[in-house]
Order: C-alpha cells, then structure tokens, then sequence
C-alpha cells in the first residue's frame, strides 16, 4: 500500500511535469502553429538557470521560481523575434525541424560544459523533510510540487479562458489578420504567448531540480513522453491538456507499481491504443 | 502554407536524362572507391545511410510525411540481422532477409498506427514509436542492452563472395545501395509517385478525385521502413554489431538533417547528404558534442537560409532535375 | 497613444479642408493575391460623411479593395490616402487605429469567445466611439446574448454583433462587406436602419453590396467595379437613369 501511494504520489509529480510542458506546448502550437522541440532543451535550461543563481549568486529556490521562468522567458521572445518569426507562413513541419535544430544546439552546448552527469540542487530547507499520514509518509517537497503545478495550470487555464487578456489570446489563435485588422499588435502577441510557453517550461525545470538531478539531458527524454501526451489529449484545449498530463502521469505511476519494466513505456502503449481506438484524441479536438 | 518542397519541375524527357547523366556519374565514381585509396568502410557506411535516407525522403519529400522515427527501421532491422546472423548462423542473404522482413512488419504495424492522425501529428507519433521501440530494446536480453550484439559473422554472400573481404563487401553494398535507390527513384517516376505527390501537394483536392489517400501514404511509409530495414541490415555487415545508438531519437534526427541538408524531394539530394554528414561525424569524431552543437546549426541554417538543400539549390539555379 | 491625424476629437466627419473634404482617396491601387494581379489600378474616393457603395459582378476586386485599404492583403501598389496621410504601406493595425474598421463578408465572430467578449474585442482606438448603451440601443438583441458562444448566433444576430463591436471603437471610416447577405428582409431592414442612424451620426461608410435595391436606400454614390477597375461611377440621385447600365455590369 506504502508502495502503490508512493509510486501514485510519484506519478502525480511526473503528471505535474506533464501537464505544465503540454500546456506550454498547446499555447505555442495554438498562436504560433509550431511545434516547439526545444521545449524540452528550455526546461533543462531552467533548472540550469535556478543552479546558476544559487551557486553563482547565492540566489535561492523561491526567488529563482519567479526569476528563472522570467530570464529563460526573455531567452524564448528572443528565438521567437530572430528566427521563429521568419517560419509564419511555410509549412508547420519546418518550425518542428528549426526548433529541433534548437534543441540540439542549447543541448549540445550544456553537455559540452558540464557532461552527462547530474549536478545537485538541494531542497530548500522550508520544504525539506516529510509528513507521517499514517498510511504513508508524504515528503513536503513532493505535495509542494504537486500543488502548486495545479495552481499554476488552473491560474494559466483561467487566464486564458476567463479574462480580457485571454481573449486576445483565443481570437488571436483563431484569426490572427481580423484580430490585426481591429488593432492590436498581433506580433508582438505571439512572442509573448512564446514566451509564456517557454517560461512554464523553465518553471517546471526548477520545480524538477531538487528532484531529478539537473543534467543536459534531462529535458530530451521528458520532451518525447511530453508529445506523447499531446498526441493522446490534442492540443486544441487548455484544459484537456492539463487533465491528460496529470492523468497520465499516475497511470505511469500505476504500471511502475504493477509492472515496473514497462513504465518506461506506458505512456506511448497508451498512445498506440488511443490511436487505434480514437484517432482524434482524447479531447475529440483537432489542433 | 507552402509544401515542404515546392519546387515544382515537370517531369520531362529531358529531366530524366539529366537524372540518368549524374546517375551514371555518381555510380561510376563509387564503382572506382577501392583503386582511390578511400578508406571503403567509410563509404560503405555513408551508402548504407544514403539508402536510408533516400527511402525517408521518399515518405517527406514526395509523400510529405516527416518521420522522426525512422531509426527504428534502422535498428530493428540490424539487430535481427546480427542476431540471424551470430546466434542462429545463418548464412548473409538470409539475415539480410530477415532483418528486411522485421522492418517491414514494423513498418506496417506503425504505419498504421501514425497515419491515423491529421498531419501534424505524425512527426510527433513517429518520434514517440521510435522512443518506445528504444525502451523496448533497452530490455531485451537479446539485444544485449548498453553493449549491443558485437563480433558479427560476414560469413560468404550466396555461398560464394566472401564478405571479409572488403572489396567484395564493398560491391555488395554499392550494388545493394543501387538496386535500393533505383527501386525507389522507379516509384518517384511511376503513377503511384504521381499519385504521392498529389496528395503531399493538396490533399483534400486528391481525395475529392477518388484516391484513397490513406492508403497511397501507409504504402509509402511501408515502402520507405523496409527500404531503411534493408540499409540497416546492410549496415550490420559494414560494423559488424548492432547497438542501442541505432534505434535512439539522435539517429532519427541524423536521417532527417542528411536527407534536409541534401535536399528534400530531390533525387540525389539524400545522398549528398548522408556523404556529408557521414563525413563530418567522422572528422569531428574527437570533438565530442559539438557534433550535435553543429548539425543543431546546420538545422537551423538549412531551415532559415537554405531550405532547398544542396541539390536542391544546385537544381534551381541550373534549372534541371537533380 | 496612437498619433492622431484629426484633431478635432468629436466630430467624426471633420476632414481638414486641404483634402477638401475627401477622407478617402485611393489612387491606381494595384493588389495581388499570391502570384493572382486582381486590382489593375483603383482610382475612387469617399467623401466625409458619404455613403458609397461598390457595385460589380463576383470576383470583380470588391472585396479586395476593402483588405488592401485595412492592408490585410499582401501585396499592393498605388497611393491611399486616409485623411491626407498615405496608409499604402502601412501594417494593418496601424490602419485600425487611425480609424478605420473593417466588417469582413464572412463575419469574422470568433467561436472561442462570447458575444460580450468579441463586443470588447476591438480596442478603443479613437474618442467618440458608441457607448456600450448606445450599442445596446441600436441592436437590443445582442443584450440578450451577452454570455452565448459567438458563433451559436443566428446569421443576423452575427452581424449585428459584427457591426456593433466595430462602433465602440472610435473608428469613423467603416467598411462593410456585404453585410445583408444570406439575410432574411426583416434584418435586412434593421441593417439599413443602422447604416443610416450611423450616417446622421457622421460616420463615412465604404460599403460593398450585391444587393443594390438596399444599396440604393443608404448610398449617396456608387462605383461600378470590373476586373479590378472602377469603370463607372454615379451619384443615388441617378441611379434609375442609369438602371440600364448596371443591368448590364452586373448581369442581371
């Protein structure tokens, strides 16, 4: 019993991961229409930028939780004005081979630097340690991810759906020249929404540091499960994304309990079968 | 949207003799490799990935299907071979056999699965096939996991070409590297090739005309798998092992930039490249991960200034087929 | 704070006199479509204050020649010139904010906002816009509807709503694209009902229409437009002398 909640509550960590790159990746895709490989490489550099600022400048967790989403943000706008821009128009599949480029290089350039290895990142002291629950013991660190993941999924789903802002957003996904045409600086729009996408990415990335170890790679292998899950949920609703990556992740956490040689595996089996059962994904959307 | 390759030039007579005149060029020169002193595993090695890339470009470039998958059809093919070949003996053209076999099998099976799904997913499908074949394979005691299957017999090719020999190897690749690279320029040429590249150029327009576009994609893609299980069997014989980097997403990403640097959706494009990135992880094979620093910025160059790739802007500007 | 060429805040209608009076004049306006010539050399005006009505065939240009003045379209040549300053180059939410605005044929409602949502979509460009009252006066339904999804509008309502979210923004140069097609005659009347409230109002309109029996009640002057070109133009008080004539344009 121990063993299923902890490999749940782990689940639900993974799920948070999920859910916050899918949500990334569904905004990008939406306002931008490509699909941003380097996601994963902006992650790492996240968790990178949280390391940095604590061992460089003693800046700690809390404020790197603001500060690295904001500087990897700031980082994203700028690929977006210099080279993502030039791709509006082509076919989508030449953002996925540019971003891919992307990936390779930001990659490439760390493992160049610090190797494979892992570098540590200590959990802050406020949030070392863990809660006896009687039927399991819930490390604080761990609950901590998981809350406030969903908190910032459902603050990004309601400023989306629910606010003037999110508006400009929604209409601008769906007809970016009419939306031009009232008024509003569309481009500078879409280097913003980049940006958001690229900033929940690098949150997650410090988020995962104390947890997983901060290498170059830990964003490549993360970023394919990631489509994974957004080839199951689509991409066509903020919600649905967030659902699928939590969802997702526990019933990996599940088959690690059940059947650990196949965790690895469970989310893309759960693609084959949703492919083969419902093409159109779970949210019956197409992107 | 643009296609991925819009340079359209009609198919003519004169066309195709220009294809036929670089054809006979590009095999002449590669019948000579073993009197120039090249090292011939070398080549051998850039053969095997130019047929694979010629058979991915044949699924993007024509079909406009992106695949970031196809090192699955490299990897399982050349992990059945070798095992055929080490553990259940059998002789070269049998294990060539079944590697092809497995790929093609695979290729239906997954080809099923990725076309299900409206364009844009497919890349991202593909990828995550390929991820889930690299797990599956990282399990697998015969595989041999981290350490691959190494020591490889060549054993004699039909009884009686003796693969040690690198010469004769040699000329069994290059003529396999034809037989596959014809096979595949004759479907660009053929009706079925028409028919592929209606769809990848308007879709919806093809299906209104009565094809069954499902099917012309799903028979590319399966085309295309089992040609690149054929290049990975192949490949077996040049390195004598098979490994785990075989399947991994890098070696999807090498396939993709060989066959974009090259060209897409041009006839020669493919090989070019796949000599030039082959040449390139060779020279800087010392240099660790700025391999993947610099093939990240070919990517992008390609993707922002040289979209057509080196055939292709050879093409252009002379105006002919390549 | 966008740079306003009219100093005059309130009144929608002031031009200054060195453009006498024109608030529009576009001059051999040429526009392609991807590798498509379609506008060989527009040459129109529209007074402040007017009414004008671009008559022609399908695919004659007239839609074209709305997106290339909001510059919407890709491609174009020739001079427009919007309260004396030229906007051929200009980028299309430059243009808005100038105080153009635009009402596209197919609608333009966006599905994934509310009918309260696409109303505040435009930005307030320019003072003396309509007050979301006033709105409400005009198209009482859309009060109504506030919370529905904005396509769950029936045809007349989506119009409604289009013409409506444009109004609040201050823009004092509307251009309508054939805004009672596919609508039954009672809406159809309320729309001409609205275009002239708006016209006391001082609004300038540069309006496409086929239907030229509801043209003829709002309009002060017509073009006729043909491939591309403007080969005809009249003012309403000669419509029937030249009933003949347009019969003939629009093969009717």
């Amino acid at each position: 019993m121990h063993a299923l909640l902890g490999q749940l509550l782990i689940g639900l960590i993974n799920g948070s991961f999920y859910a916050l790159l899918s949500l990334g990746l569904a905004v990008i895709f939406g306002m931008l229409n490509i699909i941003n490989f380097a996601h994963g490489a902006l992650y790492m550099m996240g968790a990178f930028c949280a390391y940095f600022l604590l061992n460089l400048t003693g800046i700690g967790y809390w404020p790197a939780l603001i500060i690295a989403p904001i500087v990897i943000g700031i980082f994203g706008m700028i690929l977006e004005r210099t080279m993502l821009k030039w791709l509006a128009g082509l076919d989508h599949l030449y953002g996925l081979l540019l971003t891919f480029g992307l990936a390779l290089i930001i990659q490439g350039l760390f493992q160049n630097y610090f190797g494979s290895s892992g570098l540590p990142y200590n959990i802050p002291d406020e949030l070392e340690g863990a809660v006896n629950l009687g039927f399991m013991y819930l490390p604080i660190y761990h609950a901590w991810v998981v809350a406030f993941s969903i908190v910032v999924c459902l603050s990004t789903w309601f400023l989306i759906e629910r606010t003037r802002l999110g508006a400009y957003l929604r209409a601008a996904t769906e007809n970016p020249t009419l939306v031009r045409a009232f008024g509003i600086n569309v481009p500078r729009m879409i280097t913003l929404t980049y940006g958001l996408g690229v900033g929940l990415a690098a949150l997650a990335g410090v988020l995962s540091a104390p947890i997983n170890q901060v290498a170059p790679q830990m964003g490549a292998n993360l970023i394919i499960v990631v489509f994974a899950v957004v080839v199951i949920g689509g991409m066509g609703s903020i919600m649905g994304s967030i659902v699928t990556g939590f969802g997702l992740g526990v019933i990996e956490g599940l088959t690690k309990y059940l059947y650990p040689e196949a965790s690895n595996t469970a989310v893309f089996v759960l693609m084959v079968l949703v492919l083969l059962v419902k093409p159109t994904g779970l949210t019956g959307r197409t992107a | 949207m643009t296609a991925l390759t819009d340079d359209s030039i009609p198919v003519t007579a004169r066309a195709m003799r220009d294809e036929m005149i670089v054809f006979a060029v590009m095999t002449a020169l590669l019948v000579i490799v073993p009197f120039t002193g090249i090292y011939p595993y070398f080549v051998m090695q850039a053969l095997c990935f130019a047929l694979v890339a010629c058979a991915f470009n044949l699924l993007v470039g024509y079909g406009g299907l992106l695949s970031f998958g196809h090192a699955m059809f490299l990897g399982t093919a050349g992990y059945c071979t070798a095992h055929a070949l080490l553990v259940w003996r059998l002789p070269p053209e049998l294990g060539i056999l079944v590697g092809t076999a497995a790929a093609a099998a695979l290729s239906v099976v997954t080809g099923f699965i990725s076309i299900r799904r409206q364009g844009i997913y497919f890349a991202m499908i593909t990828l995550a096939l390929a991820q889930l074949m690299y797990f599956i394979y990282v399990q697998a005691p015969f595989t041999g996991g981290e350490d691959g299957i190494q020591g490889v017999p060549l054993g004699h090719l039909f009884g009686i070409l003796d693969l040690r020999k690198s010469t004769t190897l040699y000329y069994v690749v290059l003529a396999s590297f034809l037989a596959g690279f014809l096979l595949i320029y004759r479907t660009i040429n053929s009706p079925f090739g028409e028919v592929l590249k209606s769809v990848r150029e308007n879709e919806q327009r093809a299906i209104s005309l009565g094809y069954k576009t499902d099917q012309y994609k799903l028979l590319a893609f399966i085309l295309s798998g089992t040609l690149a299980g054929f290049a990975g069997a192949l490949k077996v014989f040049v390195t004598q092992n098979a490994s785990l980097s075989d399947v991994y997403w890098t070696m999807s990403g090498d396939i993709v930039l060989m066959t974009l640097v090259g060209g897409l959706g041009t006839v020669f494009g493919p090989v070019v490249g796949a000599f030039i990135i082959i040449g390139m992880q060779q020279y800087l094979s010392g240099f660790g991960e700025w391999v993947t620093v610099i093939q990240g910025v070919i990517f992008v160059a390609c993707v922002l200034t040289f979209r057509r790739g080196i055939v292709g802007e050879l093409a252009h500007h002379l105006k002919r087929s390549l | 704070m966008p740079d306003l060429q009219m100093t005059d805040a309130g009144a929608k209608s002031a031009a200054s006199s060195a453009t006498g009076g024109e608030l529009l004049a576009v001059q051999n306006l040429e526009a392609w479509y991807g590798e498509s010539h379609v506008l060989h050399g527009m040459t129109f005006n529209v007074k402040a204050g007017e009414v004008v009505t671009l008559l022609g065939r399908n695919g004659a240009g007239k839609t074209t020649t709305l997106k290339s003045i909001m510059g919407i379209l890709g491609k174009r040549a020739g001079s427009i010139r919007f309260n004396g300053s030229e906007i051929i180059r200009a980028p299309a939410d430059r243009i808005a904010r100038l105080g153009i605005a635009f009402c596209p044929e197919e609608r333009g409602i966006f599905a994934s906002l509310d009918v309260r949502e696409n109303l505040l979509l435009p930005p307030v460009v320019r003072e003396g816009g309509l007050s979301l009252d006033q709105i409400f006066d005009l198209f009482p339904n859309l009060k109504e509807r506030l919370k529905s999804q904005g396509t769950k509008l029936s045809g007349g309502e989506q119009q409604m709503l289009a013409i409506a979210r444009i109004l609040r923004t201050g823009a004092n140069f509307l251009m309508l694209d054939e805004p009672t097609e596919g609508l039954a005659p009672v809406i159809i009347q309320q729309i001409g009902r609205t275009i002239a409230r708006l016209k006391k109002e001082g609004f300038t309109i540069l309006l496409v229409e086929q239907n030229f029996p509801f043209a003829s009640t709002v309009a002060d002057r017509y073009y006729v437009v043909e491939h591309g070109k403007i080969i005809d133009g009249f003012a309403n008080s000669e419509l029937q002398a030249n009933m003949d004539k347009l019969h003939t344009y629009l093969g009717v």
